[in-house]
């Protein structure tokens, strides 16, 4: 089998050798149920204590703000919900137009249930349009949520900032921040925000497990009621192996942190340097500053995304793309469209994501390969030739 | 990740025929960079009037560019007739087969086929006709219409697989809906489905039909009935009037009652008469 060089981490990240290591007792020996009396299960409320603290740590939170879920959608599902039914009195929400499909379409479900949501448009660059947002708030506002690194463009939004603004006027503030955490410094002692998603799967830990921070003091409804666990917040026996695989992971993010902001972020500005510069006609979607240190979205003018993914593929290069075609839906990306990216550019977008398993050497081998799939695909297209022709 | 079939991956990843005709007696184009896909088609004939050359340009997904390399591939050797009866099913089946949400691939095939072959002919271009039901994509009634008939379509995302309506805001889908059920209706009307009623609401329905439909049609012949009880499915009645006597009291009780009870209310009601 062809070597796989894996840049599309903001899809999925392999599972750390320790993290697994961590699990695994908990598939075999050490399976009780912690909610049980007898201390075989009883006592491996311990560990998920312990990986509680861990998360807690890496958020600069307390670990009584941090209840377990079964990932990043069930997180931001959570949060919504628990804001918008603790304040029944308010019927306004607040989000933007990039937010990923588990807040994005949550929010169109509250909308065709007679709430009124304001989405907040961003600019070209991806930023949040900061004018509309603050006009956006309203006494009648009961939550905003607001992602904090894009998926797709790894932009940030000013999270941390934004927050004090509803801090002052009572409303909650939700974020997204599954893509973030791991990738970015996150402290938040000190922040207005009221509650925050993150997800397992992209930070090396498994699938199927996240968690949600509340902040002590806000209000707060279950999504799922029945047993007692999580404090009455979250029912269902706990997924301990996911549950202590989430804590290892957060244990191990600051040192995965420290490789992102220096040598990941390395390889990802020479990654997009040298297709840029090897490649004409191609640009960069979003903000190259306030960034994620490991993703870049370049648009590659009048080819489609997934012949291009196609084309990798056979080389064993795997990205992703912001282009209809690979999602079953056949308009490009909601996010490439908010920021205004033109047709030309926003059918031929890939996006790379890097980890802090990422090689030197893979980077390399997509940058010798790449310009000539481009190439292939462009002599097939009639646009490409049109637009030759036109410049002469 | 699509199913693409190896035939798909090779046209793909070898397409045939790429390029331009410069001389080219036939050209179709289809498509736009704003729909995401789009395909020029040439083709050159030889002396006896058939296909010596076909070749194309496709900026597109992988099916796009594997359908064109198929189409360029069967146009070889064929008169203009012969041509024009090759549809998108054809090259669907030339590749194996194509994912349902890729069909409208093989359509654009067909369609820049089409628009070559009225180019050679010099026919002026028809525009489509009807009206435009999917703005984003800009699909008419009449080309909907006769895709769901000719592939027997029964959702609309099949309808968005063939020719991407309502692939974009999905403001149309009712629209969509509503020709999807147009054509089935034709080929079957449909029964009115009851709804699975609760016992309350079976008892009211039985009340309002007996009131509404059952009991002015009994009165034109001087008879009347009355609800006693409801049982389950047992509807108990009890007939008045000429009907009690009448002779034909079985038969209105069950040809008609019943029947009619059963069409309106739920089809499994069994009507008793008791006697007071
Ligand atoms: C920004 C964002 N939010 C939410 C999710 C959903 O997370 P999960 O897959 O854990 O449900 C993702 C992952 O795709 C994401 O990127």
């Amino acid at each position: 089998m062809k070597p796989i060089v894996y840049l599309d981490n903001n899809a999925t990240t392999r599972v750390a050798p320790a993290v697994i290591q961590a699990m695994l007792p908990h598939f075999s020996e050490r399976y009780g149920n912690p909610s049980s009396m007898h201390s075989f299960g009883g006592n491996l409320i311990l560990d998920v204590r312990a990986a509680r603290a861990r998360v807690a740590e890496l958020l600069g939170a307390q670990p009584e703000e941090i209840l377990f879920t079964s990932g990043g959608t069930e997180s931001d599902y959570t949060a919504i919900h628990a804001a918008v039914s603790s304040n029944p009195d308010k019927r306004h929400l607040v989000t933007s137009r990039v937010e990923h499909p588990a807040i994005k379409n949550l929010f169109e479900q509250y909308a065709r249930h007679g709430y009124r949501v304001t989405v907040v448009p961003v600019d070209q660059d991806g930023h949040l349009d900061l004018d509309a947002f603050h006009r956006s708030l309203t006494e009648d506002t009961a939550v905003v949520s607001l992602m904090w690194a894009n998926n797709e463009t790894g932009v940030l939004f000013p999270v941390a900032e934004l927050s004090q603004a509803t801090r002052e006027r009572g409303i909650v503030f939700h974020t997204d921040a599954v893509q973030a955490v791991g990738k970015v410094p996150i402290r938040l002692d000190g922040t207005g925000i009221d509650l925050l998603s993150l997800s397992g799967h992209k930070l090396h830990g498994p699938k199927g497990i996240g968690a949600l921070y509340v902040r002590k003091g806000t209000k707060f409804k279950p999504l799922f009621v029945g047993g007692h666990q999580e404090s009455g917040r979250r029912a269902g026996t706990e997924n301990v192996p996911g549950i202590v695989g989430l804590g290892q992971a957060c244990a191990q993010a600051p040192a995965h942190l420290a490789d992102m902001q220096d040598r990941v972020r390395g390889l990802r500005d020479r990654l997009e340097a040298e297709v840029l510069r090897r490649v004409p006609n191609c640009l960069v979607n979003g903000d190259r500053q306030a960034r994620l240190p490991n993703t870049t979205s370049i648009a590659f003018e009048y080819v489609e995304g997934e012949a291009i993914l196609l084309m990798m593929n056979e080389l064993g290069i795997c990205a992703s793309s912001g282009s209809a075609c690979t999602s079953g839906s056949l308009e490009p990306s909601h996010v490439l469209r908010a920021m205004g990216v033109p047709f030309t550019a926003a059918h031929g977008s890939i996006r790379f994501s890097l980890s802090t398993f990422t090689t030197a050497a893979e980077v390399d081998f997509v940058v010798e390969e790449l310009p000539a799939i481009i190439v292939r695909l462009r002599e097939m297209s009639p646009f490409w030739h049109q637009a030759q022709a036109a410049r002469g | 990740m699509w199913e693409y079939t190896e035939k798909v991956k090779d046209h793909f990843l070898h397409p045939r025929n790429v390029g331009v005709i410069e001389d080219a007696d036939g050209v179709g184009e289809v498509g736009s960079l704003a729909c995401g896909d789009a395909l020029t088609l040439y083709f050159k004939l030889d002396g006896q009037g058939r296909i010596a050359e076909a070749r194309f340009q496709t900026f597109g997904c992988a099916s796009a560019i594997a359908s064109s390399s198929a189409l360029t591939e069967m146009l070889k050797g064929k008169t203009l007739e012969e041509a024009a009866r090759i549809t998108n099913d054809d090259i669907a089946a030339f590749l194996g087969e194509l994912p349902k949400e890729k069909m409208h691939c093989s359509v654009m095939g067909q369609e820049a086929l089409h628009k070559a072959i009225a180019h050679y002919r010099g026919e002026a271009e028809t525009p489509p006709e009807g009206k435009i039901v999917c703005e984003c994509f800009g699909v008419t009634d009449r080309a909907i219409e006769a895709s769901v008939r000719e592939h027997h379509l029964t959702e609309i995302a099949d309808i968005t697989g063939y020719l991407k309506a309502g692939g974009g805001c999905g403001k149309c889908h009712g629209e969509l809906q509503r020709i999807i059920d147009m054509v089935r209706g034709e080929a079957a009307p449909p029964l009115p489905r009851p709804p699975r009623l609760t016992n309350i609401q079976k008892i009211k329905l039985i009340e309002e039909t007996l009131e509404r439909e059952i009991k002015p049609a009994l009165k034109q012949d001087g008879g009347d009935i009355q609800l006693v009880d409801v049982d389950g499915n047992r509807v108990l009645v009890n007939l008045r009037g000429t009907c009690a006597s009448c002779s034909a009291a079985e038969v209105t009780l069950k040809h008609y009652v019943e029947a009619k009870l059963r069409e309106l209310v739920t089809p499994e009601l069994v009507v008793e008469e008791v006697r007071p």
